[in-house]
């Protein structure tokens, strides 16, 4: 089952990459593919029971490289499936926005369509070797789609920004994995048997190291402060398609890594380190939003929210690692920050995808360039509102939910967590000068004759905006995936 | 040790010399026209080497746990894993070599000699990684390295003058030094065979060991093209012939690094070997990567990339001594190595005419699959998943920090980010739009086989592993 759900769009990228069938097959092909795999995903969600004693659920394991205890392991729990979710819808969504492609339509599905197996991948791997496979294609294939299809004068340059710092970050993750494997006794890459061996429980120095590497390496990706340089410039030459990724999904592996490896197989350098990743947090919280505040380009604006919105999700897993307040604080902040990565993946994937439709009709993302966009075009500047309304966290959207346990579960392990509160209100600020800046007042600049959003736009948008009402309306939905498993990591990294 | 002086264990080597032999033969009484026929004669023997090497295989379901266990013959060849793997790699090195240089050298009128070399210099790479013996080693030094120096004149260029000429004066010199040194050592230990050096170097000066054994180093390093001795890599790849550019920067190392590893695992600790072997990888990776970032030429580019993964390929041999998980690591890596290595030069070959890294634009739109073979060997060099050369780094790492030199893996992982750097020009030039050159046929069919081997290897990892054993020597 989750194999398939894996292979089935590397299978149909490889079908559309090799024959050379017409551009317009191409495109229903990837819309089709991307819909069953959002189907099987669906029956996974609609089959999935809470599994007993903190274990996975659709396990597969296969044998691999035995010599070093790696094989195909495959599973899913709590954590993961909501991530598994968001990567198929997001990409579901792109596949309809990318009915518009016309540069290299067939080679652009089918990047797209390999794109997601590594990211279906690496959210359900369970072998550190699986993992780190689909993380580093993760990276290739990013670099192709923003240099290939990339639009800014630059993206070959901010495509290499982006291969060469994310791939730094990838070698730091692979030292820390052989770390872990040397530590293991026996060595094994597994992850469910490393976290039930917790190796370097008993030593500082060595898993103070080990931490180290996984966290550059994950922060690299994340990306948080001091470690986010390359995202804006990836964001601004990237094409809409691959700002929505790189933002929907991409940017949660780093923090998938945070609770999936590194709190539970290490919670005694988690706990040691817990201080510094919580200042990482706030620091990411409030200089992400400070500098978007700045922006005038409104797609870097976007890039930097994201560093403010998961610069939350670092915030709220590094309070996950304070023994301070109770238990029942430290896992409202683990749920608070696994719903945060799927509401960011929500919105920010479609403040992106509205993004791409400023750059579409004039070529500029410079937001003093427009102004009374709601007079000629208001749907967009409708479907623009909501989400920023939603991303700057108001209630009955999904940001709210997540941010609400994100510091009600922080500020409960440590009062110190509040100091990133006004992170919201930065956000708040720079979305509503977002807003004025280009829906509101009398058209002048390129708002003039500017052509409304098309159904192909506005369909993935507004299919993105309802998840994150509906998560903001009905919150058990997801919570209820995710409770059990963050009460199971909180359990682990006291340990 | 089980004594054996059989000769049907040396089948493979001895396929390889008879083939030598009948290919030079047959070429001197070919015409121009029909020298494919040599050329048949090469691959045959090279299969049967092949076959035969395959089914001298030493098994693991023996129970045996290896250590002075296996096999040698005229007690001087020894047929552990190690040998086995070689050969193999060797052979089927030898044979994708041929086959990515049939375009090029088809016709031309010294064919027949290039096959001949080509086997030489490969029965003289599988006998440098199975000696266990300081005289035969100097011998197989020879016989590896002459077929070299021969091959990059064969081209009758200036660069190639130059490069024949460099190569030959820096091999004299290593070949001296590797004589000096096995004189020195045998003379200390009382004896050539490694088991004697093992006995016989334990309460000997420091000092005279050191000199001994870092001037043998010196000579395998010339081998593999390490620094400090790799000066000749860089222009024989640039002027010499795409084949024989192939060959010199695959075969000889595989001799040459598990020459050293045999001969490290050996030396006394009173001085710290796997400091300064992992000094020697550190200092290769390094200046070697840093060279190739300022390359235009993609010849010139692969040298010093080839010079690079020496380093990488040193730090197995580094720790040797001190972890079992060295041996297979290097022999993954070697096998990654050279198979990815060979698929780069056979999409050299495939486009005969480009020279310079801009020469390659618009590869992808006129030749897709030559460009994804290329992206799989340039994205395999740099060590990403599924990739041979990744389950290389991963096992070599592990291999190194296990063996206590994690520094060491510290600095290969930041080299791996430098070569990243200029591995993607290569590539970005690939799929920029643009005339490419015409394209060959028998090297693109090569650079695919290739490319499906470095997948292979890749995702086939169980397999591979399972090869390459349990970690011992001899």
């Amino acid at each position: 089952m989750l194999s398939s759900i894996i292979f089935l769009p590397l299978v149909a990228a490889a079908l559309l990459a090799v024959p050379r069938v017409p551009d317009r097959v191409a495109r229903w092909t990837w819309i089709a593919v991307t819909a069953a795999d959002l189907a099987l995903v669906g029956v996974l969600i609609a089959r999935y029971e809470t599994p007993a004693d903190g274990g996975l659920a659709f396990e597969e394991r296969a044998r691999w490289i035995p010599s070093v205890n790696s094989s195909w392991h495959v599973g899913v729990d709590g954590l993961s499936v909501p991530l598994l979710a968001l990567t198929a819808v997001v990409f579901c969504a792109c596949a309809v926005y990318g009915l518009r492609e016309d540069r290299r339509p067939r080679q652009h599905a089918a990047l797209f369509l390999a794109l997601q197996a590594t990211c279906m991948g690496l959210f359900a791997a369970q072998d550190l070797i699986v993992f780190f496979l689909f993380f580093d294609l993760s990276i290739v294939g990013m670099y192709a789609a923003i240099a290939g299809w990339g639009h800014g004068r630059d993206a070959g340059r901010s495509a290499l920004q982006f291969f060469l710092y994310t791939f730094l970050g990838s070698l730091a993750l692979l030292l820390g994995f052989i770390g872990l494997y040397l530590a293991a006794d026996p060595h094994t890459f597994d992850i469910p048997e490393l976290i039930a061996a917790a190796p370097l429980q008993d030593n500082p120095v060595a898993g103070g190291f080990v931490l180290a590497a996984l966290l550059v390496g994950l922060a690299v990706k994340t990306p948080t402060i001091p470690f986010h340089t390359w995202l804006p410039p990836a964001h601004t030459d990237a094409s809409a398609i691959g700002s929505a990724v790189l933002a929907a999904v991409l940017l949660k592996m780093g923090t998938y890594g945070f609770v999936r490896i590194a709190m539970p197989a290490m919670p005694d350098a988690w706990r040691g380190a817990a201080w510094v990743v919580l200042a990482v947090g706030i620091a990411s919280v409030l200089y992400g939003a400070l500098v978007a505040l700045a922006q005038t380009d409104v797609k870097r604006m976007i890039a930097y929210t994201s560093i403010n919105h998961m610069g939350y999700v670092v915030l709220a897993v590094g309070a996950a690692g304070l023994l301070g307040g109770g238990t029942a604080a430290r896992e409202l902040a683990v749920t608070g920050a696994v719903t945060q990565m799927v509401s960011h993946g929500l919105l920010t994937g479609a403040l992106f995808l509205l993004a791409g439709v400023l750059h579409d009709r004039t070529g500029s993302y410079a937001m003093r360039d427009y102004g009374g966009l709601a007079r000629t075009a208001p749907v967009w500047s409708g479907l623009f509102a909501v989400a920023a309304f939603g991303s700057l966290g108001i209630p009955a959207f999904s940001g709210f939910i997540a941010e609400f346990q994100v510091f009600a579960g922080s500020i409960g392990t440590t009062a110190w967590a509040a100091i990133a509160l006004p992170g919201i209100l930065i956000t708040a600020a720079l979305f509503l000068r977002a807003l004025q800046l280009l829906v509101t007042g009398l058209p002048g600049g390129r708002s003039i004759g500017f052509s409304d959003v098309r159904a192909v736009e506005a369909v993935p948008v507004t299919g993105l905006l309802l998840l994150s009402l509906a998560i903001g309306v009905l919150p058990w939905l997801l919570l209820d995936l995710i409770t059990p498993a963050s009460a199971v990591l909180v359990d682990l990294v006291g340990r | 040790m089980v004594m054996d002086q059989s000769l049907l264990a040396l089948l493979p080597e001895l396929s390889l010399l008879a083939g030598a032999v009948a290919t030079l033969l047959a070429g001197s009484f070919l015409p121009r026209q029909r020298q494919w026929v040599a050329r048949l004669i090469a691959v045959a023997a090279l299969l049967t080497a092949a076959v035969s090497a395959a089914l001298a295989f030493p098994s693991h379901q023996d129970g045996r746990s290896g250590g002075g266990d296996a096999e040698t013959v005229f007690g001087a060849f020894v047929l552990d894993t190690a040998t086995g793997v070689s050969r193999l790699v060797v052979v089927a090195a030898v044979l994708l070599v041929i086959g990515l240089g049939v375009d090029e050298l088809a016709g031309t009128a010294r064919e027949s000699e290039t096959y001949t070399l080509l086997l030489l210099g490969g029965l003289g790479a599988i006998v440098l990684a199975a000696t266990d013996d300081l005289l035969v080693l100097a011998v197989a030094f020879l016989l590896a390295s002459i077929p070299v120096y021969a091959l990059v004149g064969m081209v009758r260029s200036p660069g190639a003058a130059e490069a024949a000429l460099k190569t030959y004066l820096l091999g004299a010199l290593s070949g001296i030094f590797l004589l000096l040194g096995a004189t020195v050592l045998s003379g200390i230990a009382g004896g050539t065979a490694y088991v004697d050096l093992a006995t016989g170097l334990a309460g000997a000066p420091a000092a005279a060991v050191a000199v001994g054994a870092l001037a043998v180093l010196a000579g395998l390093l010339f081998e593999a093209g390490g620094v400090p001795l790799h000066q000749w890599v860089p222009d024989a790849t640039q002027g010499a012939g795409t084949a024989a550019a192939a060959f010199l920067t695959t075969v000889p190392k595989v001799g040459a690094l598990v020459a050293a590893a045999r001969l490290v695992d050996v030396l006394p600790g009173a001085l710290s070997w796997p400091l300064l072997v992992g000094l020697l990888a550190a200092a290769t990776m390094t200046l070697a990567n840093l060279a190739a970032l300022a390359q235009t030429d993609a010849r010139r580019l692969l040298g010093w990339s080839t010079v690079s993964q020496v380093g990488y390929l040193l730090m197995p041999v580094a720790v040797v001594a001190s972890t079992s998980a060295a041996i297979p690591a290097l022999l993954v890596y070697l096998a990654g190595y050279a198979v990815t290595n060979l698929t780069a030069f056979a999409v050299l070959a495939a486009v005969p005419g480009a020279r310079s890294l801009t020469d390659f634009r618009g590869l992808a739109r006129q030749r897709p699959w030559l460009a994804a073979a290329l992206g799989i060997s340039l994205l395999s060099l740099v060590g990403t998943p599924p990739t041979a050369v990744f389950l290389g780094k991963l096992t070599v790492f592990t291999a190194a920090w296990d063996g206590g030199l994690a520094w060491l893996v510290v600095v290969a992982a930041l080299n791996t980010l430098v070569s990243l750097f200029y591995y993607l020009r290569w590539l970005v030039e690939a799929f920029r739009p643009g005339e490419p050159a015409p394209t060959a046929g028998w090297a693109h069919g090569a650079a695919l086989a290739g490319a499906l081997g470095v997948l292979a290897v890749g995702l086939g990892a169980g397999l591979v592993t399972a090869l390459t054993g349990d970690g011992t020597l001899g």
